[in-house]
């Protein structure tokens, strides 16, 4: 395949992305970050926000799982996944978090948990496309082309 | 009165532990930034929009982490800390622990950092945090997501040749060096408090050309809090 039918691929790939609401303009304010002295950088951000958020939604079950449910806990972890999915852009996670808030605050059990169902669906979905997303990126570049600029979506 | 020459080198290698890069450390134009954020990916990213705006950044996990950095931290022992210069300090506003308004207050109320311009960043677009934290004393208020458009404002009107100052920026025209009250000596140490904390070789030197140099054109003192785009505090946030 050549560079621009790559090219091509990603932006029309990246359009879908940001119209059905996956990312947002924060996650090309990310794009502009990166050029030759930092080559990696959305990789980077990418990769520590999935682990970040592996972690907090394995913490989040744990919590929601006990005798007890610490709310103020669960709070302090959506608080955490919520700013930043909000850092990198995804959108749908970032707005899955506030609804979840919402029922944490209510002391809403059954809601915290149909939410967190949400959040995991949420971010696993993000987390395949963005992981497509990044591989057309790095195709291009391997191909020796530019990554196409999104800042019409910013 | 430069003494950033060979003999602040030698101080400095004397005391460092970690630094290897001496190229850097006198480049003593740069601002120096101090970045305090509890989640390691807001940090890679305000770190990275930091230094794509041309500033030195030192990224710590905690507002403690932050005052040891300062030499501030009263329970670590600082003598002999001599803390690198810093130019701004920008913290996130929720931490576990201490909160960036507590860090803020406590830097306000230390008579040697005082005068280092704070500035918070929160997810949380709520009126009466942002008014708090100004009347303590912060420059300014940022709501996160940051972007590189907030990072590039706050620099141009603190750094830079924007026409609009804040009232006291008059401090920094009395007396050119401003680190008069934190360290005479060059050298500057190392340690490392945060275990994540990315520091870029410290370019502070005792020098009257320290990030002063881009203030000292300024004229007289103007209008209080003059932020470009006030807009931002206020945007409509679809937060709780």
């Amino acid at each position: 395949m050549e560079v621009n039918q790559m090219q091509r691929s990603f932006l029309e790939y990246a359009t879908v992305l940001f119209r059905e609401g996956f990312l947002d303009g924060q996650f090309s304010q990310l794009q502009m970050l990166q050029d030759e002295s930092n080559p990696d950088f959305v990789v980077e951000v990418v990769s520590l926000f999935f682990e970040d958020s592996q972690k907090l939604l394995n913490d989040l079950t744990t919590t929601l799982d006990q005798q007890n449910v610490d709310f103020k806990k669960i709070d302090a972890h959506i608080h955490q996944l919520k700013g930043s999915s909000s850092s990198i852009g995804a959108q749908r996670v970032k707005n899955a978090c506030i609804a979840f808030r919402n029922f944490c605050d209510q002391q809403n059990l059954e809601g915290c948990m149909r939410c967190l169902q949400h959040v995991k669906q949420e971010y696993l979905l993000v987390k395949s496309k963005l992981e497509a997303l990044l591989r057309l990126e790095q195709q291009i570049v391997a191909a020796g082309g530019a990554i196409p600029v999104l800042s019409e979506f910013s | 009165m430069a003494k950033n020459g060979v003999f602040s080198r030698l101080r400095r290698f004397e005391k460092s532990e970690e630094m290897d890069d001496f190229s850097e450390c006198l480049d003593s134009d740069e601002v120096h930034v101090l970045a305090v954020d509890d989640s390691l990916v807001d940090r890679k990213v305000i770190e990275r929009l930091l230094k794509i705006t041309s500033c030195k950044v030192t990224a710590v996990d905690s507002g403690r982490r932050a005052l040891q950095f300062l030499g501030l931290d009263e329970e670590e022992a600082s003598v002999g800390f001599d803390s690198l210069k810093v130019d701004l300090i920008i913290t996130d506003y929720c931490m576990p622990g201490m909160t960036g308004y507590e860090l803020l207050k406590k830097i306000k109320g230390s008579s040697t950092f005082r005068e280092i311009p704070v500035v918070i960043m929160s997810s949380e677009n709520v009126l009466t945090r942002i008014d708090r934290c100004l009347e303590e004393g912060a420059e300014d208020f940022i709501v996160k997501p940051v972007k590189l458009s907030d990072v590039k404002r706050l620099k141009s009107y603190m750094f830079g040749e924007g026409p609009i100052q804040r009232q006291d920026n008059k401090r920094k025209l009395q007396e050119e060096p401003s680190d008069i009250s934190l360290t005479p000596s060059p050298s500057s140490s190392s340690s490392s408090p945060s275990s994540d904390h990315t520091m870029s070789p410290s370019q502070s030197s005792p020098s009257v050309s320290s990030p002063c140099s881009p203030r000292s054109f300024l004229s007289a003192p103007c209008s209080p809090i003059s932020l470009d785009s006030p807009s931002r505090r206020f945007k409509t946030s679809n937060h709780d």
